[in-house]
C-alpha cells in the first residue's frame, strides 16, 4: 500500500526554506544572540532531512548534488586556515581578531575572523550530520 | 647550533641520503661513501685532542624544549672524546670491513644495513656528548631501537629475531628504570644537566631519594652493559652479521652502560652504596661471563661471553676507582685512582683487542662457513695472515706480555689488591674476595682464550666437516684488523702514548673532586716492569692454572657443567616472557570484552570510586537545603515525566518505542533548559536529540528483528547497583557544591566571561564566544573527532570488506 504524502510533500516545500532561512539567521546571528556555527549546521542539517524523509534520497540527490565528504573537508581547511593565519601573523594558534569596516552599501559592519572559524564549524556539522544518516539509510545491504 | 652538534646530527642527515645512494649509484659498494662520515667525524675529534689533553672543555647549548629544563647542550671533555674517537674510529673500520664482508648486493638488503648502522652511529655519539640527561635517554632509547634492528638484520631468520626481541626487552625496560632514575636527580637537583648536578653532588647525597635514583639508573647502566644478571641478552645478540657484533659489541653500544657510570660517578660516587653495587656486580659479571665462556663451542658465542666478562672488569674498576673520593690525594687517594685508570686503558685496549677478533671470527665463518670449533682446526697454515692477527688479539686478551691487555690486565690486579687494603665499608675483611675472585676470572680468561685460538688454527685440518674450499681471506677484508692488531702492540709497546693525550683528561672527567685544585693532573705511567710483586706471581699463576684447565679440557668436555652450554638465566628470561604474554592477554580478556555496557560499568564504577573517596577523604559531605531555591510546578511537571521516561526504559520491550523514550527525555531536558533560560543550550539540546532520533530509527529500521536478550537477576543487580551509585554520586556532589557555595566564596569562572567576552572577543552571547574564541582550540578538536567519526561510520557501511558477512 503506498501512502499519499501530498499534504507532506506540499508544507515540506515552504517550511523547508523558512527553516534554512532561519537556520541562517542562527549563523549569522551567533555572535551576539543565541545561535552560531554548531546550532545553524543542526538546523540546516534538519531542514535538509526533512527533505530526505519526505522525498526519496535518489530525487533530492539530484535536486542538491553536495558531496558531503567534500563539505567536511572544505570546513575543516576553514577552520584551520583562520587558526594558521594568526600563527602566520605571529599570535598563538587560533587568535581571533575583530574589527569595523564601512562598505559601500551596507554601511559599517563589525567583522571577526570568528566568523570564517564557525562557518567551518557550520560546514562540518552539516556534513557529518548528513553524511553518517544518509550512509545508513542509503545502506541496502 | 654548534660544529659538535653537527657531528652528532650529521649521521641523521646523512642516513636520508643511503636510500638514494643505494638506488641509483648501483656500479660502487654503499660501503664506501657511507665510510666518509665516520672517517671524516673522526678526523675532525681528532683535532680536539691538543686543547682536551691541555684540560680545556668546551660547552654548547641549543635550547629545545626550555620550559622543562630539556635542552640539546653538548660538553666536550676527556670521557667524551675518548668515546667519540671510538665510536667513529672503530666505525670506520667496521664499514671497510663490512663493505667486504656484505659483498653480495644483489642479495642483501644494504641499504637497511648501512641506515641502521650509521643511525645507530648517530645515537651513540649523542649520547656520549649530550649534558642533559633527557637528550642522553633518548638517545640512549634510539640505540636501543637501531640495535635491534641491525641484530634482526636477517629477519627471516627466527633466532635473529629472538635475539633481537631480547636485546630490546632487556635495554628497553633498563632504560625506562634510567628514566625514573633521571626524574628522581630532576627531583633533588631541579636541573637535567649533568654539570650543574655534578656542583650540587655533596648536597645531594643526604637527600633520601639518592639511593633509588642511584639504582634506577644503574639499572639502566648494567642492562646496556650487559651485566648480571642481565646478561643474557648479548650472547642471542650474535645473530647479527659480524660487523655489526664488532661495533656493537665490542667498541659501542655495550659500552654506553660504562659510559654512563663514568659520566655519573662524580654525582654518586661518593656513596658507598655506589662503591660496593658496582664493583661488586662488576666482579660478579667478569667471573660468570669467563666461566661460562670456557663452555661455549661457537666461535662468537666464546667472545660474546668474553665481552661480557670484560665489561664487567672495567665496571668493578670503576667501582673500586670511586674509593678515591674518600681520601685526600695528597695523603693516600693515589694508590686508588689506579682503578679508575686501569679502567681507561682497559676500555681502549679492549675495543681494539676484542675488535680485531670479532673481525677475524667473521673471516673464519666468511672462508670456513662455520664458527663451531668443533668442526673447525688447522687453519694457521691456510690463513695465516688471520691467524697472526687472532694470536695478537687471543694473546693480548689473554694478558701476555707485551701486548696491551697485559698492561691493563695488571692494573686490574693492582687495583684489586689494593681494594684490601681500604680502611673503609669493612673492607678490611671481605676485601680480600676481590683480589681472589679477579684471579679466577683471569685463571678462565686465559683458559678460554687459548682455546679460541687452538681449536681454530691448530690441531687438525678437517675440510671434510666445512662447507667450503678454504683459502686466506681477501686482502679488504684483513685491512680492519690488521689496523686494529697494530694498534694492540703500540699501545703495548708504548702505552705512555695515550697517557697525558687522553688517558689523563678522561680520568679528571670521572674524578673531578678528587683533584685538588686548579691546574692539579693525575699522574700517569704505565709501563711493563714492575718489579718482582704480588701482581707478578698472580700472571705467571694465572698462566699455569689456565694451561693446565687448557690442557685438561678433554676430561671436562663431558661433564654437565661443559654441555650445558645455554646460561641457565636464559630459562628466567623464557618463562617470563611466555608469562607476560599470558598475562597481558588475561588483563586484556578481562578488560576488553567488546561490550559497551561493560565499558560503561568499569567507567562508571571508577567515578563512584574516585568522587567517593575524595568527598570522604576531605569530608565534604554538606547538605543545607535553607538557600536551595523554590521548584517551580513546571518543573516538578517536567522532572515527574523525565523520570517516569527514564524508569520505563527498561521495560520497554520494543526498540522503536525505547528510542522514542530516549527522545523524549532529551526533549524534556531541552525544556528543563528553557525553563532555566538557556536558549543556546536548549536550541542545541533539541536540535541534537532530533537528528540522534532520526539517527537511531534510522539504523535501528535496518537491523533484523531480533529477540530482547534475556539477562540474569545477577547482572540486573549489579547494573542497578552501579546506576543507583552513580546517580547518588553526582547528586550528593551537586547538594554538597551548592552547600559549599556558601560557606566557602569560590570565585566562579563565568565571572571572567562576563566581563571579558564583549571586550577581548567582541561577542555579546557569551557561549558562542567561549566556543569560537576563547576555547576555540576545544571546539576545533571536537569538530575533528566529529569529522572522523563520519568519515568513519561510511567507511564501515560503503567501503565494507567484501565476503565478511558480521558488519
Amino acid at each position: 500500500m503506498r501512502n499519499n504524502l501530498l499534504m507532506l510533500h506540499m508544507i515540506t516545500r515552504i517550511v523547508v526554506f523558512i527553516i534554512l532561512a532561519f537556520s541562517i539567521f542562527l549563523f549569522f546571528a551567533g555572535h551576539n544572540n543565541p545561535g552560531g556555527g554548531f546550532i545553524g549546521g543542526l538546523m540546516t542539517a534538519a531542514a535538509l532531512l526533512l527533505l530526505y524523509v519526505t522525498y526519496d534520497v535518489k530525487t533530492i540527490k539530484r535536486v542538491i548534488p553536495f558531496n558531503y565528504k567534500t563539505m567536511i573537508a572544505v570546513g575543516m581547511l576553514l577552520a584551520v586556515g583562520t587558526g594558521v593565519i594568526s600563527i602566520l601573523a605571529g599570535y598563538p594558534f587560533l587568535t581571533q581578531f575583530d574589527g569595523y569596516f564601512t562598505f559601500p552599501i551596507l554601511g559599517e559592519i563589525h567583522l571577526t575572523t570568528a566568523l570564517p572559524f564557525d562557518l567551518g564549524v557550520y560546514l562540518v556539522v552539516v556534513g557529518v550530520a548528513l553524511l553518517s544518516i544518509l550512509s545508513i539509510a542509503e545502506d541496502d545491504a | 647550533m654548534s660544529l659538535l652538534h653537527l657531528i652528532v646530527l650529521a649521521p641523521f642527515i646523512f642516513a636520508l641520503l643511503i636510500p638514494f645512494l643505494y638506488k641509483y649509484v648501483r656500479q660502487v659498494h654503499t660501503g664506501w661513501f657511507v665510510m666518509i662520515l665516520p672517517l671524516t667525524l673522526f678526523i675532525f675529534l681528532i683535532q680536539y685532542l691538543p686543547s682536551i689533553s691541555r684540560g680545556e672543555t668546551s660547552y654548547w647549548s641549543q635550547e629545545w624544549v626550555p620550559s622543562l629544563g630539556i635542552n640539546f647542550d653538548v660538553y666536550l671533555d676527556g670521557l667524551s672524546l675518548l668515546f667519540g674517537l671510538l665510536i667513529t674510529g672503530i666505525g670506520t673500520l667496521v664499514v671497510l670491513y663490512s663493505i667486504y664482508y656484505l659483498y653480495n648486493k644483489k642479495k642483501e638488503p644494504l641499504n637497511n644495513f648501512y641506515v641502521y648502522l650509521i643511525l645507530f652511529m648517530g645515537a651513540m655519539l649523542g649520547v656520549v656528548f649530550s649534558d642533559n640527561l633527557i637528550v642522553i635517554y633518548v638517545f640512549w632509547e634510539i640505540t636501543s631501537l637501531t640495535s635491534a634492528l641491525l641484530i634482526a638484520y636477517w629477519f627471516h631468520k627466527e633466532r635473529s629475531r629472538y635475539g633481537a626481541l631480547k636485546s630490546m626487552l632487556i635495554t628497553v625496560a633498563g632504560g625506562l628504570t634510567m628514566l625514573a632514575g633521571f626524574s628522581l636527580l630532576y627531583v633533588m637537583t631541579n636541573t637535567f644537566s649533568i654539570r650543574e648536578i655534578i656542583t650540587q653532588a655533596d648536597v645531594i647525597i643526604t637527600n633520601p631519594l639518592f639511593i633509588p635514583a642511584m639504582l634506577c639508573v644503574l639499572v639502566g647502566a648494567f642492562t646496556k652493559s650487559a651485566q648480571f644478571p642481565f646478561h643474557i641478552w648479548l650472547p642471542d645478540a650474535m645473530e647479527a652479521p659480524t660487523p655489526v657484533s664488532a661495533y656493537l659489541h665490542s667498541a659501542t653500544m655495550v659500552k654506553a652502560g660504562i659510559y654512563l657510570v663514568a659520566r655519573l660517578t662524580p654525582v654518586f660516587g661518593a656513596a658507598p652504596q655506589w662503591f660496593w653495587i658496582v664493583s661488586g656486580v662488576g666482579i660478579l659479571t667478569l667471573l660468570w661471563g669467563s666461566v661460562s665462556a670456557v663452555r661455549q663451542k661457537d666461535l662468537k658465542a666464546i667472545l660474546a661471553f668474553s665481552t661480557i666478562s670484560q665489561l664487567g672488569l672495567i665496571m668493578a674498576l670503576l667501582g673500586l676507582g670511586s674509593a678515591a673520593f674518600h681520601y685526600d690525594v695528597a695523603e693516600v687517594g693515589t694508590i686508588y685512582y689506579t682503578a679508575t685508570l686501569a679502567a681507561v686503558f682497559h676500555l681502549i685496549n679492549h675495543a681494539t683487542f676484542k675488535g680485531s677478533l670479532f673481525m677475524m671470527v667473521g673471516i673464519v665463518d666468511h672462508e670456513t662457513g662455520t664458527r663451531d670449533i668443533r668442526k673447525l682446526g688447522g687453519l694457521m697454515t691456510i690463513m695465516p695472515i688471520t691467524a697472526t692477527v687472532a694470536l695478537i688479539g687471543t694473546l693480548s686478551m689473554a694478558g701476555v706480555p707485551p701486548f696491551n691487555g697485559f698492561l691493563s690486565k695488571e692494573m686490574f690486579f693492582t687495583a684489586a689488591i689494593n681494594a684490601t687494603t681500604l680502611d673503609i665499608f669493612n673492607m678490611q675483611s671481605i676485601g680480600l674476595l676481590f683480589p681472589i675472585v679477579a684471579w679466577i676470572a683471569s685463571i678462565f680468561t686465559f683458559a678460554y682464550c687459548m682455546l679460541l685460538f687452538s681449536r681454530t688454527f691448530l690441531g687438525e685440518f678437517k675440510p671434510e666437516k666445512l662447507s667450503k674450499k678454504v683459502h686466506e681471506a681477501p686482502i679488504g677484508l684483513l685491512i680492519s684488523p690488521i689496523i686494529l692488531a697494530s694498534l694492540v702492540i703500540i699501545f703495548g709497546l708504548f702505552p705512555n702514548l695515550l697517557a697525558y693525550s687522553i688517558i689523563e683528561p678522561t680520568m679528571a672527567s670521572i674524578l673531578p673532586n678528587v683533584l685538588a685544585g686548579e691546574g692539579e693532573r693525575f699522574y700517569v705511567n704505565i709501563y711493563h716492569w714492575h718489579g718482582f710483586n704480588i701482581e707478578l706471581f698472580m700472571t705467571l699463576g694465572v698462566f699455569i692454572f689456565g694451561a693446565l684447565i687448557f690442557l685438561n679440557m678433554k676430561k671436562w668436555t663431558e661433564t654437565a657443567f661443559f654441555l650445558g652450554e645455554r646460561d641457565p638465566l636464559n630459562n628466567v628470561y623464557d618463562k617470563s616472557l611466555v608469562g607476560l604474554v599470558a598475562g597481558s592477554l588475561k588483563i586484556t580478556n578481562l578488560q576488553m570484552t567488546g561490550l559497551l555496557r561493560d565499558y560503561f560499568v568499569f567507567m562508571f564504577v571508577f567515578i563512584i570510586g574516585l568522587m567517593g573517596y575524595t568527598m570522604i577523604k576531605y569530608d565534604i559531605f554538606a547538605i543545607d537545603l535553607v538557600n536551595v531555591a523554590e521548584i517551580s510546578p513546571y518543573m516538578l511537571i517536567i522532572v515527574v515525566v523525565l523520570l517516569a521516561a527514564t524508569i520505563s526504559i527498561p521495560f520497554i520491550s520494543h526498540r522503536i518505542t525505547a528510542i522514542i523514550a530516549v527522545g523524549v527525555i532529551g526533549f524534556l531536558i531541552a525544556l528543563l533548559f528553557v525553563v532555566f533560560r538557556a536558549p543556546d543550550l536548549a536550541l542545541t539540546q533539541l536540535l541534537v536529540e532530533t537528528v540522534m532520533v532520526v539517527l537511531l530509527l534510522l539504523a535501528f529500521y535496518h537491523l533484523p528483528e531480533l529477540k530482547k536478550e534475556s539477562f540474569t537477576p545477577r547482572f540486573k543487580i549489579t547494573n542497578l547497583i552501579v546506576s543507583v551509585g552513580v546517580g547518588l554520586v553526582i547528586t550528593l556532589t551537586a547538594l554538597s557544591a551548592h552547600a559549599m557555595s556558601y560557606t566557602h566564596p569560590i570565585q566562579s569562572i563565568s565571572e571572567y566571561f562576563i566581563k571579558n567576552s564583549y571586550e577581548l572577543a567582541a561577542g555579546k552571547n557569551m557561549v558562542n564566544v567561549i566556543l569560537v574564541d576563547f576555547r576555540g582550540m576545544d571546539t576545533f578538536l571536537e569538530v575533528l573527532v566529529l569529522a572522523i567519526a563520519a568519515l568513519g561510520i561510511t567507511v564501515l557501511i560503503k567501503l565494507r570488506m567484501t565476503g565478511s558477512e558480521d558488519v
